[in-house]
């Protein structure tokens, strides 16, 4: 027999589908949402607008819960895996789909450093967000940094450090990028559970983020400073 | 004595009598360390009042509850010291407590005093994907690591927050084979090789004794 309170998700409509995956996303449903995001698919949608529409704005809501302190890691992480599988059905069809870039992001954990579950929130989030983002990963040296902004073209940095001992290392990047007379060229956001607005600011960061969605507007923000630039 | 799951929530106050001389403002998860100091060392000038050990898991509450401990107790003692390191405050702490005119824990967090910071540090690079336990932690490891991280109702997160770790480092305070029972319980729980190393109270110990 089935539970009354099953959903049968083909049934709902498009904007019932939608809210509806607001909630599997919020509770971490990862087998829902790549269900739903096929469904939405199948009915004609753009890849572009369901990333945004139902996965993007289902997220929002959960980093507002999380900025709140309703919710936690654990469900955080929870919800970034159910988008992740959606994410993975759509990243193939958002690029032959044209979908519109923001920018480019480069992002990697400092030195000495081996913790990247918010570096990997930031990268989903930024991604879903409509960034292109090379992530290079835990534990690098500047010279991965240094090596992989020469080699590509970006128009971000972020770095990320989870403990007090590393993020100093932060600086380390960022005084190479001066001395190689290549730091204006990018905006620079870093971010990590120790960090805080005076260190990103004593060690020359553009800014600091607090979390994933916060990193997200921020870049948002320096983009649409840097077009404006440009266009002026 | 409080038992470990009394010092994750609930402060103790004044355990010593009150009209010693130095205050010490400790973290909960170093209560049981620092009575036992108290006691072998005879240290009868100092007192102990500890701030909830769940802070642990909520660094950014630490600097404001130590300087409303420091404002509320700074008229009753000759001298206060806080036993904490930076414990991911990101040097706020540090820059709170020198306001403050009050000395800590030197060094980042407590494995890296009970091993002695300058050991741990000159270790830190070939230990970087080691997760480290103390006694409180092994003792309190449901309370302070498996059921804030979700994993006791989602062990599929397990890859998510341990993925990148290759060994778990136990660093024994004590000599006591529950502990080390419930230490090899841990690691295959986290699926990581154990190294049981042990570290006494480290740099703990020669911090408070010159008070």
């Amino acid at each position: 027999m089935l539970d009354e309170q099953e959903i049968i998700l083909a049934d709902l409509s498009d904007e019932e589908l939608t809210l509806q995956m607001h909630d599997d996303l919020y509770d971490g449903m990862k087998e829902e949402i790549a269900e739903s995001v096929n469904i939405l698919l199948n009915r004609g949608w753009m890849p572009y607008d369901v990333l945004t529409k139902a996965l993007v704005e289902g997220m929002r809501i959960v980093g507002i819960d999380f900025r709140d302190g309703i919710l936690f890691v654990p469900e955080v992480l929870l919800a970034a895996n159910a988008m992740k599988g959606g994410m993975a059905i759509l990243k193939p069809l958002l690029a032959e789909t044209g979908a519109p870039r923001l920018g480019n992001m480069l992002i990697g954990t400092v030195k000495g450093d081996i913790h990247d579950i918010g570096k990997n929130l930031v990268t989903m989030m930024m991604e879903g967000a409509g960034f292109e983002v090379k992530d290079l990963g835990i534990n690098n040296p500047v010279e991965n940094y240094v090596q992989e902004l020469e080699d590509g073209d970006y128009d971000i940095l972020g770095m990320s450090a989870l403990l007090t001992t590393t993020m100093p290392y932060m600086k380390v990047v960022i005084d190479t990028m001066i001395e190689k007379g290549m730091r204006d060229d990018y905006v620079v956001l870093v971010g990590g559970a120790p960090l805080n607005e005076e260190f990103g600011k004593a060690i020359g960061a553009d800014a600091y983020c607090r979390d994933a969605a916060v990193a997200v507007e921020t870049a948002k923000e320096f983009m649409a400073r840097k077009h404006n630039q440009l266009s002026t | 004595m409080h038992s470990d799951d009394y010092l994750k929530d609930f402060c103790i106050e004044n355990i010593m009598p009150k009209n010693n001389k130095v205050l010490i403002i400790a973290c909960g998860a170093l209560a049981r360390e620092i009575i036992s100091l108290i006691k072998l060392n005879n240290w009868q000038h100092i007192s102990l009042t500890c701030l909830p050990a769940n802070y642990h898991l909520y660094p950014e509450k630490i600097t404001g509850a130590v300087e409303a401990a420091v404002l509320k107790y700074k008229s009753d003692y000759k001298s206060i010291f806080i036993a904490y390191a930076d414990c991911g405050t990101g040097g706020l702490l540090e820059s709170k407590c020198k306001e403050l005119g009050v000395e800590m824990i030197k060094g980042p967090h407590c494995y890296s005093f009970f091993e002695g910071n300058d050991k741990f540090s000159n270790n830190s690079e070939n230990e970087i994907t080691a997760f480290y336990l103390t006694d409180f932690l092994v003792n309190q490891f449901e309370a302070f690591v498996w059921k804030p991280m979700g994993l006791d109702k989602h062990p599929e997160l397990i890859e998510m927050y341990f993925g990148n770790y290759t060994k778990l480092i136990y660093q024994a305070q004590t000599n006591n084979s529950k502990l080390d029972k419930k230490a090899k319980e841990i690691s295959n729980k986290m699926n990581l090789p154990l190294e049981r190393r042990f570290t006494g109270y480290g740099d703990l110990e020669a911090a408070l004794s010159i008070l």
